[in-house]
């Protein structure tokens, strides 16, 4: 006799949510990427302002990675291993780029950056200037995508025993040869994932770069002028471009995150 | 030799007091005690991982208390091996040789040796993944000998391995000594393996040393309660002494030991005590009528708990003695040991 087998009412309501929540965010998203004819899309890549604009967009989205990166490692590290008075207040200042909304970012640095503030005078002094500049956009996606490098990398260094790095300093290594000859070669996963984040989060920022540099333009700049400008079809070809970007950076940091068994 | 001396170290919610452990070259000593009560602490803050608050830690006459654990020149094995999983065995045999170079060459002449004495050769190239519990235990072993330390400190070592591999690594490890004549620092819970390994011992309880000596000394003379319990003496009772007597409420125990007025305690063996049905042996000194109250089959044996006078002693009675009396809870038994056997402390 075949018997029927059972599913939970809960598991429905499950799958139910699911399929709701993939349709609720690929259904615009593709609508978006189809609309656009082929020759759309092509003219857009051949606007040199619009292939500026992107290349813009991953480079100074590329430096703020590194920048967080060589800056936010030490920071990580410190977090995964040491426990200290502040801690916790620590952890939420880093998560602060997260939650604070981007024009007030945008606004915030700009308030230090001015020539009212002593930080911008000195700026100025030395040539740096933030205001309408690659460099300002650089600051302004370092502060919003830097919070995704440190949380990722403090994971990894959280995953790494430190026991084994005591082992290896009873073996004869400083702490320094300890982190590069243990540490870092088992937390690497973790940082990269980090950096894509971080790069990711980068090239989606608008609100914040809007504020300090309308000019040069990135990209999710020219989308939003193309569409107040010209409309819908204008602006699409172009998202379509930065989604096919963000799409192979994600892509990127499910193939990196995923972890080879039985490492530690 | 490695001392530490009147050690303090202050944690959250735990603190070791006064630790004073003095280790001969060439010894091997273990510190014994239950899960809490700051075994790893002490290694761990003897090799400088857990800074101490005060106390001092001395190698070969040689204050070592300021220095970071790199220059310590001691050697961990911890018990879930803690190698390093992204190199191959021998990677992970070798790794601390470049930090211990002489005149631009790394030590190697012990390599061979001890990778040929703990039957490393055909692992040498396989990933630490795939090793059995045995194989990782001796890869630690192997790796913290490599570099030849003063003191080789073990956080229980066999704790985390399968029986049959647990015998195999305790051999190899007090083969390992006698043949290079390191002096070993060993932390484990088990009184068995501190009595085939080791000349000493210290017990720790709570942060704090109940007793140190040899392991013949702290087995048959403990001198705290915590520690009588700890190496098997579970008939431990607080008693009034007089001269060779010693008193439980109404139950008089004869005893070999002349109490001094410091005594406050007596311990029996379970096993030393025995149980009879007749009364042939009524010329025993410590001879008592009671009534069986448990019989616990552990197999081989039973634990047998009988109650004289309003106090309870247990006993381990071999499994066959008992089918052969016919035991059964609630009979009236007589039980009997040595005074030689009445610990008093």
């Amino acid at each position: 006799m075949i018997t029927k087998k059972h599913t939970d009412p809960f598991i429905w309501l499950a799958i139910s949510c699911s399929i709701i929540i993939i349709a609720f965010i690929l259904f615009p998203l593709l609508e978006m990427v189809v609309q656009p004819s082929f020759a759309d899309l092509k003219e857009a890549i051949t606007d040199k302002d619009v292939f500026n604009a992107i290349k813009l967009s991953l480079y100074t989205s590329l430096m703020a990675a590194l920048i967080s990166f060589i800056f936010g490692t030490p920071l990580a590290y410190l977090l995964a291993r040491k426990d200290f008075i502040g801690k916790k207040l620590v952890e939420s200042i880093i998560d602060l780029p997260i939650m604070i909304p981007h024009p007030v970012v945008g606004i915030a640095i700009l308030s230090i950056a001015g020539k009212n503030h002593w930080l911008g005078q000195i700026m100025s002094s030395i040539g740096i200037r933030l205001m309408g500049s690659v460099t300002g956009i650089i600051v302004v996606l370092t502060f919003v995508g830097i919070p995704f490098y440190i949380n990722s990398a403090k994971a990894g260094f959280e995953a790494v025993p430190a026991r084994l790095e005591h082992v290896s300093r009873s073996l004869g290594a400083s702490v320094t040869s300890s982190f590069f000859r243990v540490t870092f070669p088992l937390a690497w996963r973790s940082m990269v994932v980090g950096i894509i984040m971080c790069t990711a989060r980068a090239v989606s920022e608008f609100g914040a770069v809007v504020i300090v540099a309308y000019h040069p333009m990135i990209a999710p700049v020219m989308i939003y002028e193309r569409f107040t400008a010209y409309g819908l079809k204008y602006s699409q070809p172009v998202a379509v471009w930065l989604i096919v970007v963000c799409l192979f950076l994600f892509l990127l940091l499910r193939v990196f995150s995923i972890k080879k068994k039985n490492l530690i | 030799m490695i001392q530490l001396k009147n050690l303090n170290v202050k944690l959250p919610g735990f603190s070791l007091q006064q630790i004073n452990i003095s280790i001969e070259q060439g010894e091997f000593f273990t510190l014994l005690g239950p899960t809490g009560a700051g075994k790893s602490v002490v290694l761990e803050s003897a090799i400088g991982i857990i800074p101490i608050t005060n106390g001092r830690v001395i190698i070969n006459n040689k204050d070592v208390t300021n220095l970071p654990s790199e220059k310590r020149g001691m050697g961990i094995v911890y018990q879930d091996f803690a190698l390093f999983p992204h190199l191959t065995v021998y990677e992970n045999i070798t790794y601390g040789l470049r930090y211990h170079r002489i005149n631009g060459k790394e030590p190697g002449k012990n390599l061979t040796f001890i990778i040929k004495r703990l039957s490393l050769e055909h692992l040498l190239k396989r990933s630490i993944a795939n090793l059995s519990g045995g194989e990782k235990q001796r890869v630690a072993l192997a790796r913290a000998l490599a570099v030849d330390p003063s003191v080789l400190l073990l956080d229980e070592p066999l704790s985390a391995l399968d029986p049959n591999f647990r015998e195999e690594i305790r051999e190899i490890i007090k083969n390992l000594h006698i043949e290079t004549g390191i002096t070993v620092l060993m932390v484990t819970h088990d009184f068995t393996e501190a009595h085939f390994l080791a000349n000493n011992t210290a017990v720790i309880n709570n942060g704090k040393i109940e007793q140190t000596g040899s392991i013949s000394e702290v087995f048959h003379h403990p001198t705290t309660p915590f520690v009588a319990e700890f190496v098997g003496m579970k008939n431990i009772f607080p008693a009034t002494f007089n001269k060779n007597t010693a008193q439980i409420n109404n139950l008089v125990i004869h005893t070999n030991t002349n109490s001094n007025g410091s005594n406050k305690h007596i311990a029996i063996r379970p096993e030393n005590i025995h149980i009879s049905k007749t009364k042939e042996s009524a010329n025993k000194p410590n001879l008592f009528e009671g009534t069986v109250s448990r019989i616990l089959n552990q197999g081989f044996y039973c634990d047998v708990a009988i109650k004289t006078k309003g106090i309870k002693f247990a006993s381990i009675v071999p499994t066959n003695v008992i089918m052969n009396l016919k035991l059964t809870p609630n009979q009236k038994i007589n039980m009997w040991f040595d005074p030689d056997n009445v610990h008093a402390f």
